[in-house]
């Protein structure tokens, strides 16, 4: 941990519920009459979430499914709102996901367009960034086909193709890079790296303990909604290696 | 956990929260910085929709004339002519018809704009406004090859071109604004509460009733005590559609309530629209 950097991102006593359904239709603020019907179910995803990341961190985050992890990344990105505790940032992070796809009936070429404008980009930007994104993605021949129509792993490509056209303080990536094949995942890390360099803060969820141990050079350990454990890759990576 | 103070730490790094609402100024200038986005999202909706079909964009105008058609058949040919003594029914008909389909998909989209783009609010953290204002940019996108339609068809059924319909496109525009509000006051309240998709359909059929789009409602109500065509112009949507027939169609009026209530109504509504859902910006995308 580089004690001497800026911190980027404060993420303080962080608690995250959901409110669903049993029936899994998510309906909001009907505190006084409907909520005591119908069995809501209230999942308390993050428990008291706290920790600090600096410049130039990158930072891995592992856990079991349904840990956390990906509600953590939502909270950093201000795409979640928290019941208690906050999260403090430079800059607004930007998260990368792995439900990829922008708007499925639309075509590649215009997810590209949407998603740089979407990110804040001019149109200007956008058509001049175009060809480097497609580029990155490697997929030129799908681009005239609508997005619904993509693998997993091509609709992941573009999706990270599009995020890191623009330079991000702050990076969040959510198993982007496990779909992607050998060579893209290279190229990706690569990417990541480079960032970092730029005095970014990257945070990399993933089940691939080889690409944390690749990439990152601190991890954190989610586990049923609290820190588990925070530090040294190889460390935290070993533990938990042994508790699964 | 432990004793660190994060939030002090964070004030002394000069980090603001994430997810924070912005004051409305700034949150309405990072609108206008994004304004593209929205524009090219109602535009590429528009083509994603219609790419599949033989026709193309040509379904952009034909489903409302086709509509119109239906209506024109049941109400100019089955009905009893009562209710219309007087009019050029068809140029009547189809310009309330047209003019009606810019509010009912406004409202219809609008409402479905933030639920129905999940994966885009939760994926990328833009000003939540654009996707409601998105909404109603396809529609102005539609009625604009509508109005060209309307008018071959206003010259085709014997109605003189003039310049009061150099008026019409300043009316649209205070249509447009009140639009606006209904949909981002319907997007809002849709993701309080889905069951309000269930409601929106219902409220639109009551409008168009109470709209006049096949009959005349100044026509209709002229036997019935004063205070109920009041009632009716003070519906908005009435007023701007009577303000555009009274501009491109012989003998039909506008008095003083319904230009006023068209002014208040526009005005009114956007500002409230905006405030109303910038109020609830940090819920979208929540569940």
């Amino acid at each position: 941990m580089t004690e001497t950097n800026h911190p980027t991102i404060v993420v303080d006593n962080l608690h995250v519920d959901y409110k669903t359904f049993a029936s899994g239709k998510a309906a909001k603020d009907r505190r006084s009459l409907m909520s005591r019907q119908r069995g809501v179910r209230v999942v308390h995803a993050l428990k008291g979430v706290s920790f600090v990341a600096h410049e130039g961190e990158s930072i891995g985050v592992i856990g079991h499914n349904g840990s956390g992890k990906s509600t953590l990344m939502r909270a950093i990105a201000g795409l979640q709102q928290p019941v208690k505790g906050a999260v403090y940032a430079a800059s607004r992070p930007a998260l990368l996901g792995v439900n990829a796809a922008l708007l499925g009936d639309l075509t590649g070429e215009k997810n590209v367009v949407l998603g740089g404008l979407a990110l804040g980009m001019s149109p200007e930007e956008v058509a001049e960034r175009y060809d480097d994104i497609v580029e990155f993605s490697g997929i030129r021949e799908f681009m005239d086909m609508p997005m619904q129509t993509y693998s997993s792993g091509m609709a992941a490509r573009l999706r990270f193709s599009i995020a890191i056209s623009r330079d991000h303080q702050i990076l969040l990536v959510d198993e982007a890079l496990a779909v992607g094949d050998k060579a893209f995942r290279e190229k990706s890390e690569q990417r990541i790296r480079d960032m970092r360099e730029q005095a970014g803060t990257v945070f990399l969820v993933s089940h691939s303990m080889r690409s944390i141990m690749e990439t990152c050079t601190r991890v954190i350990w989610i586990d049923h909604g609290t820190l588990k454990m925070d530090g040294d890759p190889k460390e935290v990576v070993r533990a938990y290696k042994k508790s699964t | 956990m432990t004793d660190i103070d994060y939030p002090a730490l964070a004030r002394e790094a000069g980090l603001p929260r994430v997810g924070a609402r912005q004051p409305l100024p700034a949150y309405l200038k990072e609108t206008w910085e994004r304004r593209h986005f929205a524009m090219r999202l109602a535009r590429y909706r528009i083509e994603a929709q219609l790419s599949q079909n033989r026709l193309g964009l040509f379904w952009v105008v034909l489903n409302p004339l086709l509509q119109a058609a239906v209506y024109g058949f049941v109400f100019g040919l089955i009905m009893d002519r009562g209710s219309r003594a007087g009019l050029n029914f068809i140029p009547f008909l189809v310009t309330g018809f047209f003019c009606f389909q810019f509010f009912s998909n406004s409202f219809n989209q609008g409402a479905k704009s933030i639920t129905g783009n999940a994966s885009l609010v939760r994926s990328l953290g833009f000003p939540r406004i654009l996707l409601p204002l998105s909404a109603v940019f396809r529609n102005v996108y539609e009625l604009v090859p509508m109005m060209v339609v309307l008018s071959f068809i206003l010259v085709g059924f014997g109605e003189r071109p003039s310049w009061t319909w150099l008026l019409v496109p300043p009316i649209l525009f205070l249509f447009g604004m009140f639009n606006v509000g209904v949909a981002l006051i319907a997007a809002r309240l849709t993701v309080h509460l889905r069951d309000v998709t269930q409601m929106v359909p219902i409220i639109t059929r009551l409008v168009l009733y109470m709209t006049g789009i096949f009959y005349s409602l100044e026509q209709v109500l002229a036997d019935n005590p004063p205070w109920m065509l009041t009632l009716a112009q003070l519906n908005p949507v009435h007023d701007y559609i009577q303000l555009v027939r009274t501009m491109v169609l012989e003998g039909q009026e506008v008095n003083t309530l319904i230009v006023v209530m068209a002014f208040v109504g526009a005005i009114g509504f956007f500002i409230a629209g905006i405030v109303f859902f910038w109020s609830a910006e940090e819920r979208y995308g929540r569940d």
